[in-house]
């Protein structure tokens, strides 16, 4: 039901909208009156020096954090905060800045966690995997596969995932989330760690689900040539509030974004 | 073969079968470990009180009946005459799950996130509240639970063994408890049914992600507090079966609760988040224990050895191996 209304809301119109979030621990502020919208379809990056509060405002968006005042309409319903089940339900799937894989499993059934909340067949057919909940299953393998082929992770398919390498590991945690055949996709610092040749097929994946998929995405990255390349739109965040966004070519030249990152200056 | 061989032989049979006992406790406490990182001290209790339950069930007692006499004046004892065991094991089942459900909405729903120090202290709570709700809903006198599994020596057994010493000696056959042998063939059939479980249905698939890493099942759409509801009645119903044995071979009384103790040392032995490591664990405990007794006991003159070596052999295994046989290593980085 909540699905739908995602799919309602026609591509270029907002379908996040973040109005004046702030959010506090204790006497710490992390985020500060901080308000955007995220439009369907687009490639949304948001940026800051570390400790401006990104991934707080992720946590917020997939309802890991209650922000302490403001509001989120989510798909044209407006609500207080969001909840990491219903954010998930309702087609928003995310990875994680410090990789958060379930590393005794293997790569296959790792992804096929993604497909969790799309398979319907009780808990006794499926032991007994008869009939209905065998096919099911090998329905949930196929797309499975599919995400595989497109990730190049078919020489992993049977390892543990914590014994992979960091880069495959990151790629493993999108698949995960590519496996939820997400409407949108949060992705918390995807190419972090990775030499030039990883980035470069991080890119592609990401501008693949986006172009092919239409999947909505919404990024942390501190590669600003990334960032700029991939990006239809920026929001720059600074000590939890925000300074300024805008399309890739305006923050470029925008006094206060470049301030925040290479200091003031003396004029 | 010569009847000290057929000695050691039956102290090892007997040792692996009290084994498979302190497996059945121990894997209630693996399977929440697992899933909530909660060392659950109530898992004890909870045996208690399943066994508690299924006989109040089997007899017909009416719940809470002192309690209610005690306040309106009324004269109930019993609302019903003996029914059939597997109907009050179905009941006691259903009530284990509205335990594990209330048990959720009660206490662990407000403590996550909580330090595990704090988990458990919250643990010992219930095993205190359980056992009085038990005692108030059942009364604490002794009561015999027999669904129907045979117990006793078995005569075959001693029959097909006793012809086996060698020429001369006195030899009389094996004992072996029936009632062991049932518990071993249960907690094989129960352990198969968990892996397969966990390997092949996407509620498996879901426990093991929540085992892994709770904020990434929360991202992919795992509800902690379904699973957690689901940990706990499935753990509720292995104190049952446990209950259930151990109900049968010494009676249910309260002092059953203590059996946790018991399941400590198979922990240690085994690991907290190992199902094979539990039921493993336990049999070395079992065999362990039943060796020290008749061997070291023999040798240095001393009895009831049993009591307290499987402690023994967890604090040797604690300064050797404290992950356990199978527990996840601890590496430390500096």
């Amino acid at each position: 039901m909540s699905l739908e209304k995602i799919q309602n809301i026609s591509y270029g119109k907002n379908v996040i909208e973040l109005k004046n979030i702030s959010l506090s621990f204790g006497g710490v502020q992390a985020l500060t009156d901080v308000s955007f919208e995220v439009k369907r379809g687009e490639v949304f990056a948001i940026i800051g020096p570390n400790g401006a509060g990104k991934s707080s405002m992720l946590n917020v968006i997939n309802g890991f954090y209650k922000p302490t005042s403001g509001k989120i309409n989510f798909a044209g319903q407006e609500r207080s905060q969001m909840e990491p089940e219903f954010a998930a339900k309702s087609g928003i799937a995310r990875t994680f800045q410090n990789i958060a894989l379930f590393k005794g499993m293997s790569t296959l059934d790792n992804l096929m966690t993604g497909r969790l909340l799309k398979q319907k067949q009780n808990l006794f057919m499926q032991a007994l995997y008869y009939g209905p909940a065998e096919k099911e299953e090998s329905f949930h393998r196929e797309q499975v596969e599919k995400v595989i082929d497109f990730l190049d992770l078919q020489m992993i398919r049977r390892t543990p995932v914590g014994s992979l390498p960091y880069g495959l590991q990151k790629r493993v945690e999108l698949g995960r989330a590519l496996a939820m055949e997400p409407e949108i996709l949060l992705l918390d610092e995807p190419m972090a760690g990775m030499n030039v040749e990883e980035k470069q097929d991080m890119s592609r994946f990401v501008l693949t689900a986006n172009h092919e998929l239409k999947t909505t995405i919404v990024l942390i990255e501190h590669d600003m040539s990334v960032v700029m390349d991939i990006s239809d739109r920026i929001v720059v965040l600074d000590y939890g509030k925000k300074i300024g966004s805008g399309k890739p070519q305006e923050i470029r030249n925008d006094k206060a974004v470049i301030d925040a990152y290479l200091g003031i200056t003396d004029e | 073969m010569s009847v000290e061989l057929l000695n050691f032989i039956e102290t090892v049979l007997n040792g692996l079968m009290s084994g498979i006992m302190y497996s059945l406790v121990a894997l209630g406490f693996v399977l929440i470990f697992k899933a909530s990182g909660v060392f659950n001290f109530a898992q004890g209790v909870f045996a208690l009180f399943a066994a508690l339950t299924l006989v109040g069930f089997q007899t017909g007692q009416v719940p809470f009946s002192h309690l209610i006499n005690e306040l309106f004046g009324t004269k109930f004892h019993h609302w019903y005459p003996e029914i059939h065991s597997f109907l009050a094991i179905f009941l006691t089942i259903l009530t284990m799950i509205v335990l594990a459900w209330i048990i959720e909405r009660l206490v662990l729903k407000h403590l996550v996130n909580q330090e595990p120090i704090i988990l458990f202290m919250a643990t010992i709570g219930l095993a205190f509240v359980l056992e009085g709700v038990g005692d108030l809903m059942w009364g604490s006198d002794v009561k015999v639970l027999d669904v129907g599994i045979p117990s006793g020596g078995s005569v075959w057994l001693e029959n097909a063994t006793i012809g086996l010493a060698s020429e001369g000696s006195e030899y009389y056959g094996m004992y072996i408890d029936v009632l062991n042998v049932w518990a071993t063939v249960i907690a094989v059939f129960l352990v198969t049914a968990l892996a397969i479980f966990s390997q092949y249905t996407k509620t498996g698939r879901a426990l093991r992600a929540v085992a892994d890493d709770h904020q990434a099942a929360l991202s992919v759409g795992i509800s902690l507090r379904t699973i957690w509801v689901f940990v706990w009645a499935m753990s509720g119903f292995i104190a049952m079966v446990a209950g259930i044995m151990w109900g049968t071979e010494s009676g249910v009384q309260f002092s059953l609760s203590l059996i946790a103790l018991k399941a400590l040392p198979v922990l240690i032995l085994g690991g907290f988040t190992s199902i094979p490591g539990a039921i493993i664990g336990g049999l070395l405990i079992g065999v362990g224990e039943k060796l020290a007794e008749i061997y070291i006991g023999g040798l240095l003159d001393i009895g009831a050895i049993e009591n307290w070596f499987a402690y023994f052999m967890a604090l040797v295994f604690l300064l050797f191996r404290p992950q356990g046989l199978f527990g996840d290593k601890i590496i430390e980085r500096v």
